[in-house]
């Protein structure tokens, strides 16, 4: 069955149905939906929701509930995100799983509320300090942003290695009909029998980021490595639309890919050669298979709510191959799609 | 077929619920649909608008660059949005709140007092279901009782019998007064 | 390394390492006062009968090591982050007995804000809360609690209260709030006060037991190395100028 939702509320739902039983949490806008329901809904199935001091301790709590075995998560918006990014790299350091959500929204600074895309290096390329990765996944419609969520929750837990949501604060903001993915039974999550749970009959287990031995810190980051290419070799998604005969191919990834679908639709209205390639997961970024495009496609323009982050990997992955051109907005505006439009005109006729 | 409609007026109008029980109503009847509302610190008293999309395929972009309908609440609201209406489209304006006249040519102009209307209902707050009945048959995707079952769905546990009443009546008088 | 000793026919030994402490060596500098506090823990622990459903919360800072200590699950926090760690853990898992042991600096500085919402909100923690005037662990800086004229590396002419404000009485504080049920401050410089700081983290950690909410055990303590003193010498100190800042006893007890 069908029902409207907001993104903001399905990220909600979907976490609680994923089986998450911890949320931390500080009010930012505009994911404040996500917070309320959490708040009306989670207590409802057992969970604990907690508001609290600050960005900083929520994400601390989040690090405390994963280490003591349980499916936590929190969220926020940009701003909120730079202080999570301490406790992020932590959680990445001890290897302990967690789902972050981030409503982006338009900085640096206290910028907007308008939905951006300028937190794409912070998430895929560190934001945190020191050597490591998270899984992002980047929704582009309500239903996909509950079914990220679910996934979010399965690779963090699979890997041991954080896992973001990389919204904005158009899709957690805007409603749309939604299949709510079924719930999965506490029974179905795989157990962790790495947690903190009480040294009985066991040697004790210890959540950490820390050895002063360097080589002995290698052999851990060496591990987290093996890890990351592991998630490389199996967990690339993107979506390609009308790229079989496309002359340009949009490359854009959430909000701005959904928006270039339909710039693609008006395109091939009239008559013009366009495809559209989202990206779904910006970390691990679809390298190989935008390569492969770029070698029949002569120009791929990325679409982007920024001055051009994903645009690096997109170069990274043509590497002279194609065609590359940019078209950004800034400041929380969003193109409309005729604007776009016109743009895709100066290369295709 | 993707068919834009903007809702705009004062915050406290509620201009985000007649957006939403219209989303609800295409959703019933098969559509793909989206629902975008302006968000921000302005929660009473700023501006509000939303925007729905009714499409027959999923919709992209969420933002119309041409709506077919525009539902005026307010004066400003009138300014804003009228000059982006496509052509052959319609506007549904206010007339309590905005003064008649010919903004659009090449679209059609529904003048409907909504405030004078609510107040004769006997709920000033029903202006919105009665600018959405209008805005239903001026679409004619689906019958107005669709748009009834999404409002009561909508109000759900807020409404009252009497304020549903009210509420389907004012609908009512929105689809019928327009031609 | 496991010192082993024969205990010779016919003695029966009196004082033993406590089961709750593993076989590693402290890396505490000698005469700290953090190897008496860190033993007093786990002596709780055992006397307790709780080592099996407890989880430590290590800082960062001269106990980061903790975890390496204890014969209990831990978790290592950032600095500063113990309280909202353990809050996370304790949440998860209310049937766990949660502790945190940190630093002046790691609590009363960095981790102000953690500490206060931690125990304003009466979150069913211990806190063992190690109070030496310095940062040890960086190389002796100034922190929350250095006292005025005390001499550290980044207040090399003495601590200026007109420059860097006054030392910060972080138990008198948690005090006024409603949401803790126990805040007491205690030291260790001779036999009777270990005595006493031993019943106090007892309390402490029997409070969580009883479900009474949060408690908190501030312990005055001396650090040799930066006080650039021998360990009596220091006991001393602490005495004669410590306490004159940070009296002892109990400052909220909640029945």
């Amino acid at each position: 069955m069908k029902v409207l939702m907001r993104g903001n509320e399905a990220m909600a739902e979907a976490a609680i149905r994923a089986g998450c039983r911890c949320y931390f949490c500080y009010p930012i806008t505009p994911q404040g939906e996500l917070v309320e329901y959490m708040a009306r809904h989670l207590p409802r199935h057992g969970g604990v929701f907690l508001q609290a001091e600050s960005e900083v301790a929520a994400i601390n709590m989040v690090y405390g509930a994963s280490a003591a075995g349980v499916r936590t998560m929190t969220s926020s918006s940009s701003p909120g995100i730079s202080l999570k990014m301490e406790g992020i790299s932590y959680l990445a350091g001890a290897r302990l799983p967690a789902v972050i959500i981030n409503v982006m929204r338009a900085g640096p600074g206290l910028g907007n509320i308008a939905p951006a895309q300028g937190d794409y290096f912070q998430a895929t390329k560190g934001g945190g300090h020191g050597d490591y990765r998270l899984i992002v996944l980047a929704p582009s419609t309500v239903q996909e942003a509950a079914e990220l969520v679910m996934l979010a929750f399965d690779l963090s837990d699979r890997y041991r290695v954080p896992a973001m949501i990389l919204a904005d604060g158009m899709l957690g903001q805007m409603m749309e009909p939604v299949e709510l993915p079924a719930p999965i039974p506490p029974e179905k999550i795989p157990p962790k029998p790495w947690a903190l749970t009480g040294a009985k009959g066991r040697a004790p287990n210890v959540a950490s980021s820390f050895d002063l031995d360097p080589y002995r810190f290698r052999e851990i980051l060496r591990a987290l490595w093996q890890t990351y290419r592991e998630i490389e070799k199996n967990e690339v998604r993107w979506e390609e639309y009308e790229t079989e005969d496309a002359e340009l191919v949009l490359v854009a990834y959430g909000t701005m890919g959904r928006i270039c679908r339909t710039v693609v639709r008006q395109a091939r209205k009239e008559g013009l050669p366009v495809g559209l390639f989202r990206p779904i997961t910006l970390w691990p970024f679809p390298y190989e298979p935008l390569r492969k495009l770029a070698e029949r496609v002569p120009v791929l323009l990325t679409v982007e709510l920024s001055s051009g982050q994903m645009w690096e990997d997109v170069r990274l992955s043509v590497e002279g191959r194609a065609k590359t051109p940019f078209y950004g907005e800034l400041g929380g505006v969003v193109p409309t799609p005729q604007e776009i439009l016109s743009e895709v005109k100066k290369y295709v006729r | 077929m993707e068919i834009g409609v903007i809702f705009a007026g004062f915050g406290g109008q509620g201009i985000l619920l007649a957006g939403k029980v219209l989303a609800r109503a295409a959703m019933e009847r098969g559509f793909e649909v989206t629902w975008l509302p302006s968000y921000g610190p302005e929660m009473r008293g700023g501006t509000a608008n939303c925007t729905v999309v009714i499409a027959d395929e999923p919709v992209g972009s969420p933002i119309v660059d041409s709506p077919a309908v525009l539902v005026a609440m307010n004066e400003p609201s009138l300014e804003r949005f009228a000059p982006r209406v496509s052509p052959g489209g319609a506007i549904v304006v206010n007339s309590s709140l905005v003064s008649q006249r010919k903004e659009r040519a090449d679209v059609k102009m529904v003048f409907i007092p909504m405030n004078e209307i609510a107040q004769e209902l006997g709920e000033p707050r029903c202006a919105n279901m009665v600018a959405l009945g209008a805005t239903a048959k001026i679409l004619g995707l689906f019958p107005l009782e669709a748009v009834i079952a999404a409002m009561e769905e909508e109000l759900g546990a807020r409404g009252r019998e009497k304020l549903l009443k009210i509420n389907r009546k004012a609908l009512q008088r929105g689809y019928t007064l327009v031609s | 390394m496991s010192v082993n000793v024969q205990i010779p026919a016919g003695y029966v030994p009196v004082y033993t390492r406590p089961r709750s402490l593993s076989e590693a060596r402290f890396t505490y500098c000698p005469g700290c006062h953090h190897g008496i506090i860190t033993r007093l823990v786990a002596e709780a622990i055992d006397e307790l009968g709780i080592q099996e459903r407890t989880v430590g919360v290590a800082p960062v800072g001269c106990a980061v090591f903790l975890y390496e200590f204890f014969r209990c699950d831990f978790a290592q926090a950032a600095h500063g982050r113990a309280c909202a760690v353990a809050t996370g853990i304790k949440r998860a898992n209310p049937e766990l007995i949660v502790f945190t042991y940190q630093g002046d600096g790691d609590l009363a500085a960095i981790g102000t804000a953690e500490t206060v919402h931690a125990a304003n909100r009466g979150e069913n923690i211990t806190v063992i809360f190690v109070n030496n005037q310095v940062y040890g662990m960086t190389g002796g800086e100034m922190a929350p609690t250095t006292l005025p004229g005390m001499r550290t590396v980044t207040t090399p002419e003495g601590r200026d209260v007109r420059a860097t404000g006054y030392p910060l009485r972080m138990s008198e504080m948690l005090a006024q709030l409603d949401g803790p049920a126990y805040i007491t401050r205690q030291a260790v410089f001779d036999v009777r006060h270990v005595q006493m700081a031993q019943k106090a983290i007892i309390k402490a950690f029997q409070n969580q037991l009883e479900g009474k909410g949060f408690s908190l055990v501030e312990i005055v303590a001396a650090c040799p190395t930066n006080l650039h003193l021998p360990p009596a010498e220091a006991n001393r100190w602490v005495v004669e100028q410590a306490l004159k800042y940070f009296p002892l006893g109990d400052l909220k007890v909640r029945d």
